[in-house]
């Protein structure tokens, strides 16, 4: 069995007495280790499969599994504490809590374990060093740049040692300077620390940093191996 | 970091703002505890309690600062059902400096201390003050902080009576001191004899009377009666019970206890809306947070919990402050002469019971306003969070 199994999905929005239907029996298999990026327009529903797998949203249909953890039989608060062990999320727009320190945000996650307080803040600190943000560990977000933010943010990611790392555009907002930087250091994360990347991207040159390339449409998915430019 | 750092960390991310809140509450429950004090004081009757049922109070039918005539005391106390009058004076009193006041009352020893029998002295002390023209007595709380000893002359100025020769510095024999049983009374006793002939208005007036009569059944009507002694006269004058007396002196104020209620309701239905407004902003402006913090992995749960917790805290801190300065405020008010005849320092158990129902106040009300944003973040999801 894959590490990411996705049978049979189907994903469906109800607004009022209309249906949205996103996904439509979408099938997805990767292996751990995997460095996925996925493609697609806007409002293909990337963002709702990458909810799915990372056991923010239950599909309408179908299962997700994902590290032999079947999400769809989960309670809530199940479903709250599988994903704090076993998955990091890094956003578009780094959603760093704006009256934390970086250090304390990166802290956050650790809260949620068993680790007592010097123990949280050495590890919050390594997972600084690992984005090269030591030295930033006592400033603010509204003090840092954009790409540090989101170092910040990939930083609190991986602060609790997850398998599987879910980033939705992460390099979205960023300078293409910036954004090489944080491909840099996903690259390595999954390469050097063997985490399980799944990127969603706009960018054809950020998808050239991932081992697999999807294509979503229209809630399909097509495969095209190796990244290929096509804008 | 620790949940409960975080939680901290959150209540002052706005600091102007949760400042601005803290102040109105804090000036909220400051007024609490310092007018419901004082208004369970009313209420109950802490001033007199059941020893004011059969004791009468008579003034000056048209003001309590006109004097009566003293041939009143002998006149009242032939009448059937009067057991004892006692009569005192305000002497308007202070002790080095004119603001420390000091409650002094020239008073009659004997009949004094028959009726007033909740002040505690001993016979030997009781002796020498009824033996000392010049003598004076004083509870127990005053001399030991003015670190008087019996045999001391102490001066006692006074705002309204100069001596003969138009000095306003007395000088008094410091004879023995009393224990109040009981709050409320306890001002500083002068032998009014002494004063009387030495004063110089001269001789003959009383500031007003305590009767103590046989049977509190009695009292409406021998108030009655003696109201119509002096009807014609050129001194008329007004009886009542003595718990009675203190609420009309008070009610010249208007009803005190009603008005209280009526301020402490408005106040607290404005720091309702307050601390609700302030919550409310709180949790809008952190929709998004609070996904992230779900999708990180904090359940609904506690995370519900933090915003009850910070609604908590916005209003039980400054309760806090309130409760303790307010305290203090009455403690200190209480303490200092005038204001303390009429305003005493409630009894310490008025004071806690206060203090413990504004804490559970500023409890509930931070309950109250927590609970709507505590339970929509307990409900709100994650998808519907990340789009806001
Ligand atoms: N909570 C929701 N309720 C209703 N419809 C939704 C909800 N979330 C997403 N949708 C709809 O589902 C579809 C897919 O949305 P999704 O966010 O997954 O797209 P996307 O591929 O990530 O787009 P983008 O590239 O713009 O981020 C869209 O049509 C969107 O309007
Ligand atoms: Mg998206």
């Amino acid at each position: 069995m894959a590490f990411i199994e996705l049978t049979r999905v189907v994903k469906n929005y109800e607004k009022g007495s209309e249906v949205v239907h996103v996904l439509q029996d979408l099938n997805l298999s990767l292996h751990e280790g995997d460095f996925l990026a996925l493609m697609g327009p806007s409002g293909s529903g990337k963002s709702t499969l990458l909810n799915l797998i990372g056991g923010i949203d239950q599909p309408t249909a179908g299962s997700v599994l994902v590290d032999g953890a079947n999400l769809g039989n989960m309670s809530g608060s199940q479903l709250a504490k599988w994903r704090s062990e076993t998955i990091g999320f890094v956003f578009q727009f780094y959603n760093l809590l704006p009256f934390l320190t970086a250090e304390r945000n990166v802290e956050l996650p650790l809260l949620l374990t068993n680790l007592g307080g010097s123990q949280r803040k050495e590890n919050a600190l390594t997972a600084l060093r690992t984005v090269s943000l030591e030295d930033r560990a006592k400033h603010k977000p509204g003090e840092l740049s954009g790409g540090q933010q989101q170092r910040v943010a990939i930083a609190r990611a991986i602060v609790a040692d997850p398998k599987i790392l879910v980033c939705d555009e992460p390099t979205g907002d960023l300078d293409r300077q910036s954004a090489q930087e944080i491909l840099a250091l996903l690259e390595t994360l999954n390469e050097r620390f063997g985490k399980t990347v799944i990127m969603v991207t706009h960018d054809p040159l950020a998808a050239e940093h991932a081992k697999t390339v999807l294509h979503l449409d229209k809630g399909v998915l097509v495969e095209s191996g190796q990244a290929e430019v096509s804008a | 970091m620790t949940s409960v750092g975080f939680v901290w960390k959150n209540l002052y991310r706005k600091k102007t703002r949760t400042f601005l809140t803290f102040f109105c509450l804090f000036i909220a429950f400051l007024l609490y505890v310092a007018l419901g004090s004082i208004a369970v004081v009313f209420s109950i009757d802490t001033v007199s309690g059941e020893l004011g049922a059969n004791r009468l109070q008579t003034s000056a039918k048209y003001s309590m600062i006109d004097d009566i005539p003293k041939r009143y005391v002998d006149e009242i106390t032939q009448l059937d059902g009067v057991e004892v009058v006692t009569h005192m004076t305000w002497f308007g009193g202070y002790y080095q400096e004119p603001s420390n006041m000091l409650v002094t009352f020239p008073v009659d020893p004997s009949t004094y201390f028959r009726i007033y029998r909740e002040l505690e002295i001993s016979d030997e002390h009781l002796t020498a003050f009824l033996e000392t023209r010049r003598g004076m007595v004083a509870p127990i709380e005053t001399v030991e902080r003015y670190q008087w000893k019996v045999g001391d002359i102490i001066p006692i100025g006074s705002q309204i009576y100069a001596q003969k020769d138009g000095n306003r510095i007395w000088e008094f024999e410091l004879v023995g001191f009393y224990t109040p049983q009981q709050e409320g009374m306890s001002a500083v006793l002068l032998q009014y004899d002494y004063f009387e002939e030495a004063n110089a208005f001269g001789p003959g007036a009383v500031g007003w009377l305590t009767i103590e009569i046989s049977d509190p059944q009695l009292a409406p009507e021998l108030a009655q009666k003696i109201d119509s002694m002096y009807i014609n006269s050129s001194d008329p004058v007004r009886t009542a019970t003595e718990s009675e007396s203190n609420r009309q002196f008070l009610a010249q104020y208007g009803n005190i206890t009603l008005m209280m209620s009526g301020i402490l309701l408005a106040v607290f239905f404005t720091i309702l809306l307050v601390c609700a407004n302030t919550m409310a902003q709180a949790f809008r402006e952190r929709i998004a947070e609070l996904g992230v913090l779900k999708t990180i992995g904090f359940n609904d749960y506690k995370l519900g919990m933090w915003m009850l917790s910070e609604a908590i805290l916005l209003s039980v801190l400054p309760a806090i402050f309130g409760v303790l300065v307010g305290m203090g405020l009455l403690i200190a008010v209480g303490s200092t002469g005038a204001a303390a005849m009429f305003i005493p320092t409630p009894p310490m158990s008025v004071l806690l019971s206060t203090a413990v129902s504004s804490l559970a106040l500023a409890g509930a009300l931070g309950v109250l306003v927590g609970a709507i944003p505590a339970l929509s973040t307990t409900r709100m999801s994650i998808v519907d969070a990340m789009h806001a």
